[in-house]
């Protein structure tokens, strides 16, 4: 037994002569947030597709809950729940109505289901709205319904295919504080995303996906741990200046451009120290100071930038 | 959960559907009497058909009844592909053609409305049928039967469409076919061409039957080939729209 909620191996895809996948590889713990991280046009949507059973794959095997997703859809489909990239809310109907729907689609009995419908829409802070139609609501409240439908059912595994693009820096926030509640739970989480921050603030493990291969994977201290660490960045006003800089600091890259040199430190206050002494040492003066630490946007451009001068070489 | 009551679940949501969006229905059900009224005031003198014109042009505008209510099918069917609503059934524990077959009913029964709305006016304008009611139960079997042939053909053309606009457009062959069939004038008083493609397409056995049932004289030579194209047309629509449903995500 393992406690894998999604495992994928080899995963391949491919619409006509167009390869958007090419080998994935992914393992996914119970009660755990996993994103996968991409620009758009990566391929999230489409391993979405396939992990949901929506789409076939062309090679690889898929994993849900235990469940071959090519053989057993149905288990498959039992054990999980999708809020796709796009609210799939039933505009006509109200927002009570929407989740009565699914309620009467599921094996949830009718009594039960009452119950849930009002659990739901208090949770989702949806109470006042319930009775007005989906076609009145914000792109915020659509996203909440939208998830409070795929709640239903209670499922285990849940996919959530970019929950907060085009959402608003609020309702995000919201977004963020449920997905968190629902792992709280024991619930597994499969995310898809193409904000770092997203990623960085809520997953346990990131995979980060770049035309249809995964790049890079890890915990976002892992992933951060890949480039180039915590430097300091010292500006200077004449290129003598930082010409004598470069000199008497082993070590350091320049940037001509910006009249800026790049120094490898820990941050620390005694490494800081040191290098300010050097400097005063030498009568240097620099322009501006600052400590810089990477987050996921560097790991992301050093990951992606590179895989992208490599196809251009071609 | 079986089938059958995830199609009614569905069935119950087009309903509402249609209770909060009225103007599809009024179009479904109040062209065709326009178009009747349009013919039978203005040009129906003007046709000699051998009987009273009102009697000859029923059966034909009972079937562009049919074809009609069709624009709204294709594109509520749309919208629930690409709005994602069928995707999200889909990956549901749901019996697979529930969402579908609920288009497929709700047009049925919208073309009844349509067609009761529209036989009601008939009578009104002096319609006087001589069939008995062996004859208005084979008018209505064959309605039935060609609602549900066209309903598949539509949801398969919505399912298919790029959005909801082109799959009204798709339906539009289907709301101009019967008037190149003998619904509004017979076809030997057409011209050359036109005359023999009225003749065959899959309409005019259709037409025919209607008529033959509402006046009494149901001719198998008509009953027969009706039949064969409603049960053609509905198989086709609905393998079209099953492999449609399943590869498109």
């Amino acid at each position: 037994m393992t406690s894998s909620a999604i495992a994928v191996s080899g995963l391949r895809k491919a619409y006509k002569d167009k390869v958007v996948l090419d080998g994935i590889d992914l393992d996914v713990r119970a009660g755990t947030i996993f994103s996968l991280l991409g620009p758009n046009g990566a391929g999230k949507t489409t391993t979405v597709n396939v992990l949901t059973t929506l789409a076939k794959a062309d090679g690889g095997t898929v994993r849900i809950a235990g469940h071959d997703a090519a053989t057993q859809p149905k288990a498959v489909r039992a054990a999980i729940g999708v809020t796709g990239q796009f609210a799939a809310v039933d505009e006509l109907l109200t927002g009570r109505e929407n989740l009565q729907l699914m309620v009467d689609l599921s094996p949830v009995p009718a009594k039960a289901g009452k119950r849930v419908v009002n659990e739901l829409l208090e949770r989702f802070d949806l109470v006042e709205s319930a009775q007005k139609p989906v076609s009145t609501y914000s792109g915020g409240m659509r996203r909440k319904l939208d998830l409070a439908m795929t709640l239903v059912g209670d499922p285990r595994i849940i996919f959530l295919d970019e929950p907060t693009t085009g959402l608003d820096p609020r309702s995000r926030r919201t977004m963020w504080s449920i997905i968190r509640d629902l792992v709280a739970d024991g619930v597994t989480i499969f995310l898809t995303t193409q904000y770092l921050e997203e990623a960085d603030q809520l997953a346990d493990r990131i995979a980060v996906l770049d035309q249809g291969r995964l790049v890079a994977q890890g915990t976002p201290d892992e992933l951060k741990r890949q480039i180039p660490g915590t430097h300091v960045r010292l500006r200077f006003t004449t290129v003598a200046e930082l010409d004598a800089a470069a000199r008497v600091l082993n070590g350091s890259t320049r940037d001509d451009e910006a009249l800026a040199l790049r120094v490898p430190s820990d941050g620390g206050t005694a490494s800081l120290r040191a290098l300010l002494d050097r400097l005063d040492e030498y009568a240097i003066s620099a322009d501006g100071f600052s400590v810089q630490t990477p987050d996921l946007d560097d790991v992301f451009l050093a990951l992606t930038g590179s895989r992208t001068q490599e196809v251009s070489a071609k | 959960m079986s089938a059958k009551s995830h199609s009614i679940v569905m069935l119950r949501r087009n309903f509402k559907h249609i209770a909060r969006n009225p103007t599809s229905v009024f179009n479904a059900v109040l062209m065709p009497i326009v178009i009747m009224l349009m013919f039978v005031y203005m040009f129906g003198d003007a046709f000699s058909v051998g009987v009273d014109y009102i009697d000859y042009a029923t059966p034909g505008l009972m079937l562009l009844a049919v074809c009609y209510g069709l624009g709204a099918t294709a594109t509520a069917v749309n919208s629930d592909m690409t709005k994602g609503i069928i995707n999200r059934f889909k990956v549901m524990h749901v019996s697979r053609g529930a969402v579908l077959t609920g288009h497929v009913v709700a047009s049925v029964l919208t073309n009844l409305v349509a067609i009761a709305a529209l036989v009601g006016v008939a009578f009104l304008l002096g319609f006087s049928p001589s069939a008995s009611l062996l004859g208005w139960l084979g008018t209505i079997g064959v309605i039935v039967l060609l609602g549900f042939a066209a309903g598949w053909l539509t949801v398969a053309l919505g399912l298919s469409a790029k959005s909801p606009e082109t799959a009204g457009l798709a339906s539009v062959p289907l709301v101009m076919l019967p008037f190149f069939s003998s619904a509004i004038v017979p076809a030997d008083k057409m011209g050359p061409g036109l005359r023999e493609f009225a003749e065959y397409q899959p309409f005019t056995p259709i037409i025919e039957t209607l008529r033959g049932f509402l006046n009494g004289t149901p001719s198998s030579g008509d009953v027969i080939p009706a039949l064969a194209w409603c049960v053609g047309v509905a198989f086709v629509g609905y393998l079209w729209a099953r492999s449609t449903f399943t590869k498109r995500a």
